[in-house]
């Protein structure tokens, strides 16, 4: 007995050997032993012990919208309530941005004020950027600008800043109220941690339908859905900040008398303040990333230029509004950043008048007034003018279909011998893994690698997915999801060792990446498919193209965190270029390149959702099935799978970068 | 000064304009939903705009298509405009049983969804439209992955149609891939139309790409509703199925409150009528030659006004 948990706790090649030939034999002859043995369970689920949850959640569902009420009001009125708080300052920022102020309703509305003009917003953004930086942040701010509106994106781009300006500031509040209590409770920080990793990993299609029926159809649902999804980093940045603000300064608030309240608010959130930006530049850019989601049940703007360009298959409209998206993260990105390490610069001279101590704000004031009430007579003011907006037109649609054309058969066998010699093979081995096996398996390498209660709780969750009868679909999930991880770090690691080693390389690398990760997958899904057709093939390049980024990021900064006097100590001792790599850079480098795994694998799983929109039958259809049907428990059902797919992965990953890091003796 | 003779001048306009329209029951916005394909949104604004010449006020609200009863129970949502008989009849059987929904008649548009091949495949499969012959030629459509079989692109599985099952009754070749979305399934069109590869898969109409590409239904033998339900109909005794699929008309519902609160929008809406071909020309206009929804329709309304002065008198 001692002698098998000894071999299962501490045997190592052994251990992993038998693991991968027991796995291998039972994917292999799962088949033929169910035939042989005529144990149907072997392969499938038992239908009769499969729970209902799904039916349990869309019951609760029903109820929680039509019968549930707290006396006085019904709980729907509770949200309801709350949309329309909501949605109160959202209409006076789209009136404010491109709508403007009127009074009345539909055809009797008198405009009373007109929205801001182009200009002034443009200049407002440059402004900003210089106050945080320097001039050179202000022109990149005022170009991103500039581009939406020469190309046509404004009034879009407008609808989509101010729904990302309502999101922001709601996500970043309450990011910071829950961060607060989770530094003064830690019991409160234990209960929250889950409910985040949760937020973070379920699907967003999974819980757009409640929100729909609670909150009622339009641009609210779209703005509490991003906030949903954008929250949780502001929180965990928001707790980690506050934890490490240095004992002394908080030792310091204490001596002068400070209240707890002066002391969060004078002493430790000004402190933590740098830190926190961090937080805040993290939720603008989710919340740009859920622009096309949004527009799905009614947010507007861009995201939904996107997906309407891209229906009637005008790949240059889809490229262009998609590029608006990104030039627009660009600026908002770039300004926070530079926000987040802004040095605090001495209070202006209170003896100099108004318009001098704050010249920045006075200028953007007179330009605002000036353009907006020249607005009123010269339309040109108002709204950049139709004519002067240029287009790439047909450009885009040429150049696929010559690619298409001259290619396509080129293409055909590279999709092929991937098809043959890597999909295949990995799914077949995957999807042939009987649960049971499944179960067992899960909880072995967890607990191996990260303690017991770490295996019985990947035991639990993987039984949690096959007794909701999701077995075939999230093996299928798994092994996209491999596949797609294998490539994106076969690519993305090379080339962040590159961009960690030399600075050219970083620029442009840098750039791709940015791009890559705030182009809204859509703009490129549909000319995937047009080259390589709907299949997993397809869904495979979507997903490595969104999930390189992290490969590529964790890479370089692992390479250039490296202690130089390792480096020098290894070409004393003669090391050519090839051996300082391959003996020094990149062994300690590895607990980087682990993290940058374990994120590669989140955006991936994140990313398969989407692909469901190509065709695939993972645990990412199963989810916009239920969506596209707006049934709330099988959507959540699976949108709990997938997290949990995701928190296996992530707990294993974090567990075996911990090992390595120990074994390097680096932090 | 000037300013203020502007904004008194609109003032006054909007006060004769108000009292020009008082007829209408309420001025609470009528809202009306939008899904995601052009047709839609086009019937949807043409009925919007009329409903504004009667002097009411219309919303368009954006959301999604079996989603939206959600909506259309409670009141949230008044109008959909587009529930297609072949697509959305469970949903919407499902909405009017709750005595919520109303049906508000057809929209006097035929729904028509099949199999579809582009023209230049009959040269390679002689034959064609007839289904035998698209069998007869299942290797012509196969593809590595689908090989030995034709490879057919299905709608998204949540569109139904029992593409798998018609498959299977009627002993075809071809297996069934289905795609994700309806930008996807156009996107694989677009893709082979250009090399002229074969392809077929399914397209329903009205819809642009019927005007675009030159191409054909596949005919199966005729749907019955019996064909669907009983095995024993049709040429495979043992299997339902074994025909194609069913067109109907596109249908107009409404919450039941809408005629309470606006009898002349509902009077408006149950006379909307348009056909296939009107609609084939606005949505090839818009999604071929780039015009805009607005102006398209704008220009419908001034080509057809005896037509539409006559759903709201």
């Amino acid at each position: 007995m001692t002698g098998i948990v000894t071999f299962l706790t501490k045997g190592s090649r052994p251990f992993w050997l038998a693991l991968l030939v027991i796995t291998w034999a039972l994917s292999t002859w799962s088949f033929p032993l169910y035939k042989a043995l005529g144990a149907r369970w072997i392969i499938k689920f038992p239908k009769k012990y499969e729970l209902s949850l799904d039916t349990w959640i869309s019951n609760a569902m029903t109820w929680l919208v039509e019968d549930a009420h707290f006396i006085l009001f019904t709980f729907r009125d509770l949200t309801r309530f709350i949309a329309a708080m909501i949605e109160i300052p959202y209409r006076i920022m789209r009136s404010l941005l491109i709508d403007g102020f009127s009074l009345g309703q539909g055809q009797q509305a008198i405009e009373i004020a007109p929205s801001i003009s182009w200009i002034a917003i443009i200049g407002a953004m440059a402004a900003l950027a210089f106050y945080a930086k320097n001039r050179a942040l202000a022109w990149l701010a005022g170009l991103c600008f500039a581009y939406l509106a020469v190309f046509g994106q404004w009034e879009s781009a407008m609808v989509t800043l101010a729904s990302v300006l309502i999101a922001v500031p709601i996500g970043v509040g309450g990011g910071l109220a829950l961060g607060i209590l989770s530094y003064r409770h830690p019991w409160f920080e234990r209960l929250l941690r889950p409910l985040l990793d949760l937020m973070q990993t379920v699907p967003v299609f999974a819980y757009l339908v409640p929100i729909l029926f609670l909150f009622g159809f339009g641009p609210v649902s779209a703005l509490v859905a991003t906030v949903i999804y954008a929250m949780p980093p502001m929180v965990r940045v928001a707790t980690v900040a506050l934890h490490s603000v240095p004992e002394e300064i908080i030792e310091a608030g204490r001596m002068v008398g400070s209240k707890p309240r002066q002391l969060m608010w004078k002493v430790l959130v000004p402190t933590a303040l740098p830190s926190l930006m961090v937080g805040v530049n993290q939720v603008i850019m989710l919340s740009l990333n859920m622009v096309i989601i949004a527009s799905m049940i009614g947010a507007g703007g861009l995201g939904y230029d996107v997906l309407t360009s891209l229906r009637r298959l005008d790949i240059g409209g889809g490229i262009e509004a998609g590029l608006a998206i990104v030039v627009m993260a660009i600026a908002l990105d770039r300004v926070s950043q530079a926000f987040a390490i802004r040095r605090v610069r001495p209070r202006p001279d209170p003896s100099k008048p108004l318009y001098l101590r704050y010249p920045l704000l006075s200028f953007v004031m007179a330009l605002t007034v000036i353009t907006t009430l020249l607005g009123l007579w010269i339309p040109a003011f108002r709204l950049y003018p139709e004519a002067l907006t240029i287009t790439t037109g047909s450009i885009w649609s040429t150049i696929m279909e010559w690619i298409n054309v001259t290619f396509f058969d080129t293409l055909e066998a590279i999709k092929t011998f991937f098809l043959t010699y890597l999909l295949l093979p990995v799914k077949r081995f995957f999807t042939g893994i009987p649960w049971a096996w499944g179960i067992i398996v899960m909880g072995l390498i967890s607990a191996r690698l990260g303690g017991w209660k770490l295996g019985l709780m990947a035991a639990l969750m993987t039984l949690f997915i096959a007794a909701n009868g999701l077995w075939a679909k999230a093996m299928i999930t798994v092994y996209l999801v491999s596949v797609s991880v294998l490539i994106a770090s076969a690519i993305g690691i090379p080339l962040g060792v590159w961009a960690g080693q030399n600075a050219r390389a970083n620029t442009v690398i840098g750039t791709l990446i940015d791009t890559l990760q705030t182009l809204p997958s859509f703009v490129y899904l549909i000319p995937v498919v047009m080259l390589f057709r709907v299949g997993d093939f397809s869904a495979m390049i979507a997903v490595v193209l969104y999930a390189l980024a992290p490969a590529v990021r964790y890479a370089a900064h692992g390479i250039r965190s490296i202690d130089p006097e390792l480096i020098d100590a290894g070409k004393a001792a003669g090391c050519t270029d090839r051996q300082l790599l391959v003996r020094i850079k990149m062994p300690l480098a590895a607990p980087s390149l682990l993290l940058g795994l374990n994120q590669t694998i989140m955006l991936a799983l994140s990313m398969l959702v989407i692909t469901a929109l190509v065709g695939t039958r993972d645990l990412g259809q199963e989810v916009y099935i239920a969506l596209t049907k707006a049934n709330t428990g099988q959507g959540i059902i699976a949108g709990l799978s997938v997290a949990f797919i995701a928190i296996m992965a992530d707990r294993i990953v974090t567990a075996l970068a911990r090992t390595s890091q120990e074994r390097l003796g680096v932090k | 000064m000037t300013k203020l003779t502007i904004l008194s001048a609109a003032l006054l306009t909007a006060v004769s304009a108000t009292t020009a329209l008082a007829e209408v029951e309420s001025l609470d916005p009528i809202k009306l939903t939008t899904h995601d394909w052009t047709g839609q949104i086009i019937t949807t604004t043409i009925m919007g705009e009329v409903l504004k010449k009667a002097g009411y006020n219309v919303e368009y609200v954006q959301a999604d298509y079996i989603a939206q009863f959600a909506g259309l129970k409670t009141g949230d949502l008044h109008v959909a405009m587009e529930i297609w008989e072949t697509t959305g009849r469970e949903a919407m059987d499902d909405a009017t049983n709750s005595g919520n929904v109303v049906n508000m008649g057809s929209t006097g548009m035929d729904a028509v969804e099949e199999w579809w091949y582009p023209a230049y495949m009959e040269k390679v499969c002689p034959g064609l439209p007839d289904w035998k012959a698209l069998n007869d030629c299942a290797a012509e459509f196969a593809t590595p992955e689908t090989a030995p079989m034709g490879r057919y692109l299905g709608g998204p599985v949540t569109w139904g149609g029992f593409d798998d099952e018609r498959v299977e009754a009627l002993e075809m070749d071809f297996e069934v891939v289905h795609a994700g979305t309806d930008a996807a399934l156009f996107a694989e069109l677009e893709s082979a139309y250009q090399r002229e590869a074969p392809i077929v898969l399914w397209i329903y109409s009205p819809h642009w790409a019927t005007a675009k590409y030159d191409g054909k239904f596949v005919q199966f033998p005729p749907y019955s509703a019996e064909c669907y339900s009983d095995p024993s109909v049709g040429m495979n005794p043992d299997a339902a199925y074994d025909c194609g699929k069913p067109t109907g008309p596109i249908w107009k519902v409404a919450w039941t409150g809408v005629a309470d609160k606006w009898p002349g929008a509902a009077d408006a809406i149950k006379a909307f009528d348009i056909d296939n071909d009107a609609m084939g020309t606005l949505v090839g206009r818009v999604d071929l030659d780039g015009e805009s929804i607005d102006a398209v329709v704008a220009d419908w309304m001034a080509n057809n006004e005896a037509n539409w002065s006559s759903w709201i008198k």
